[in-house]
């Protein structure tokens, strides 16, 4: 009796956590954006053609920021090498897209196929890397990462079966952008709960002390694992939906310089922040669009930026806070309280102001 | 027989190159224990320095090659230098993740400079050396490569007499060592870790010019691969261990060329990344590396 209660009670804690308030709102604010954005869509009050394929390639950004994040960010390892995951999933989509576009008549039961099929070879792709080189310390396993990166790319441009440097062609008109919406929702939302849950705390204790972590029994090598797998997992999923979007694949834009896009996305938006990582994966994939003519200049200002991001906001810009409603909300009630106590803070240091002086300091003997 | 003699001729030619590289690789690290990612780009500036010295005054080579060589070498040193103390001594004791991103921002932010400065096509570098090889029993060796080759080992028994034998070269090994006590016992740790950046960044430049005169052309891009491979040389040999870095630099200059003759020149790179790999797992610190146990 007492065991039926009780899975009861879990059971509707359960329902209760999930089904709660709060993600009736977000619920409802997703709901939002979407419709928002199908209707400037539809309604043609942005060009549908060019924009469209903007969200899509925002949102494939978006999904290669996020899932990057949780093995930089989070796991706090250096990975060069998140492209080489992109691509085995875009070649493992391309190919299912090819043989089971016959057999499978509706285009997004096809999709889903392909990412799954993306998701398995990435994953084992994952494992297959990350068991023996998360043994490795930080610079080392960023390097044998870029050297699987690299050793990807080679071998896709070398092989018969993906056809060389010429590339795969894959069947258009499957990615739209509800679909690419709704699969980014999904892998978000899958990777933030994942973050919340027991596994993702002792991931995040292991970036920050991997020795203590170990020390209160967290088994260091199995989450790192974890980690690194949910990271190229969902790669595989954002390479899936890139071959989907982009209708043709060669093995050049799943180069080292991709791999450090992505990572310049995760470091500027915050290393640790799945907002963050979302937003500069917007901003990142949106602002080159809109500014082709300074195309030469965007690799030197990433550059600049993350040398002087690394310099004074070592963890990024955001950080690992999280942009939330509620943490907007109260920012505004209590934005005219802060101000005020800013402001008294600034008069006071004003008023206690002393210029430096440059003669020799009482007690300094040097 | 020949194509195998040819092959290991080249293979200690590239391997030359890359061993020059990977001494300024390991240097760093074994003195801030930092893969300084931006040290291809160093080498493909020093290129760029012997190529502008080459040919900007009239005819191509007024000034003589090894005159060029130097000022190529010293610039780089200041370049170095001076990167050092732009980005890296500020995080001297930062996270090691934040060190090595600052480490591919200035790589990415030289290249690009580069890239703006002298433009995306590639330029000839004049080879003022004559082209008819030296003929050796059944081989023939460009004198490229005998230059390149004698260059190289003096400036490596050089390096080895400096850091065994001199002032400097002692507080080197002191501040890789235990930095704290090495400024306990009075070493100046910023002027040893500039010298280090200097030195490093010096035979780095002289390994570009020679890649550049073995290849006859210079690029922005061109530090990128090289830098790459150089490092897995510094890897394989133990990094932090010259010594370690000029074997493995060599090993992976033949390893390329004996791929390159016998295999297929297109999976070249896949194979040199895949030695990276096995390094790794069955050797973290190198051939001559020394296995450090990390402290609680």
């Amino acid at each position: 009796m007492k065991k039926t209660l009780d899975a009861i009670s879990k059971t509707y804690s359960f329902i209760d956590n999930i089904i709660s308030v709060k993600f009736i709102r977000n619920m409802l604010l997703l709901y939002v954006v979407f419709f928002v954005m199908m209707y400037l869509l539809n309604f043609r009050i942005i060009p549908p053609d060019l924009y469209g394929g903007i969200f899509i390639s925002i949102f494939i950004a978006i999904i290669m920021a996020v899932s990057l994040n949780v093995a930089t960010g989070f796991l706090g390892q250096l990975v060069l090498g998140h492209a080489g995951f992109m691509a085995i999933g875009a070649y493992t989509a391309a190919f299912v897209a090819l043989y089971a576009r016959d057999a499978v008549a509706n285009n997004f039961l096809l999709f889903v196929i392909a990412s799954l099929s993306a998701v398995v070879t990435a994953g084992i792709a994952g494992i297959l890397v990350g068991t023996p080189a998360l043994r490795l310390r930080g610079d080392y396993l960023g390097i044998m990462t870029l050297g699987f990166g690299e050793i990807v790319r080679v071998l896709l441009n070398n092989m018969k079966v993906t056809k060389g440097s010429l590339g795969l062609s894959v069947t258009p008109g499957i990615m739209s952008v509800p679909l690419a919406f709704w699969t980014t929702v999904v892998v978000v939302v899958f990777i933030y709960v994942f973050m919340k849950s027991r596994h993702g705390r002792a991931i995040l204790s292991i970036r920050e002390d991997e020795i203590a972590a170990e020390s209160v029994g967290i088994n260091i090598t199995k989450y790192k694992i974890m980690g690194f797998v949910i990271a190229s997992l969902f790669a595989g999923v954002g390479g899936s939906m890139y071959a989907f979007h982009v209708g043709y694949i060669v093995p050049t834009s799943f180069g080292f310089m991709k791999s450090i896009d992505i990572f310049v996305i995760v470091v500027l938006g915050g290393m640790g922040s799945i907002t963050g990582a979302i937003f500069a994966a917007a901003f990142f994939t949106y602002i080159p669009l809109e500014l082709q003519q300074f195309e030469s200049y965007r690799l030197l200002i990433y550059s600049a930026l993350l040398i002087i991001v690394m310099l004074y906001r070592p963890k990024g810009l955001m950080g690992t806070a999280e942009f939330s409603v509620d943490g907007t909300i109260k920012f505004f009630r209590y934005l005219p309280k802060n101000l005020y106590n800013g402001s008294k803070f600034l008069i006071e240091k004003v008023k206690s102001f002393e210029f430096p002086s440059f003669g020799k300091k009482k007690g300094s003997d040097q | 027989m020949e194509l195998f003699l040819e092959q290991v001729i080249n293979g200690l030619n590239a391997g030359s190159i890359y061993a020059l590289i990977a001494i300024g690789y390991t240097m760093v690290y074994g003195i801030i224990r930092l893969i300084n990612f931006a040290h291809g780009e160093i080498m493909m500036f020093g290129a760029y320095f012997a190529f502008l010295f080459a040919t900007s005054f009239g005819e191509v080579y007024q000034i003589p090659l090894l005159v060029v060589i130097l000022i190529a070498m010293v610039l780089a040193a200041i370049m170095g230098v001076l990167i050092e103390k732009v980005a890296y001594s500020k995080l001297r004791n930062a996270p090691r993740i934040s060190a090595l991103i600052t480490a591919i921002g200035m790589s990415l932010l030289l290249q690009n400079l580069a890239l703006k400065i002298f433009g995306s096509t590639p330029k000839v570098m004049p080879n003022p050396i004559p082209v008819n090889p030296i003929e050796i029993g059944l081989v023939s060796i460009p004198l490229l490569t005998v230059f390149t080759i004698l260059m190289t080992v003096f400036f490596m028994i050089l390096l080895t007499v400096f850091v065994n034998k001199t002032k400097q070269g002692r507080a080197m090994r002191a501040v890789s060592q235990d930095k704290e006590a090495a400024m306990l016992m009075g070493i100046n740790v910023n002027n040893t870790i500039s010298l280090t950046f200097a030195i490093g960044s010096a035979l780095g430049a002289l390994g570009g010019v020679f890649f550049s005169l073995a290849y006859t052309q210079v690029a922005p891009t061109m530090g990128v691969m090289p830098g790459l491979k150089a490092f897995i040389a510094a890897v394989f040999g133990g990094i932090g261990n010259i010594q370690g870095a000029m074997l493995g630099g060599y090993i992976i200059g033949m390893v390329e060329s004996l791929t390159k003759g016998y295999w297929s020149s297109k999976y070249v790179d896949a194979i040199v990344f895949g030695l990276l790999i096995i390094i790794l797992l069955f050797k973290p610190s190198g051939i001559l590396g020394k296995n450090v146990k990390e402290k609680v």
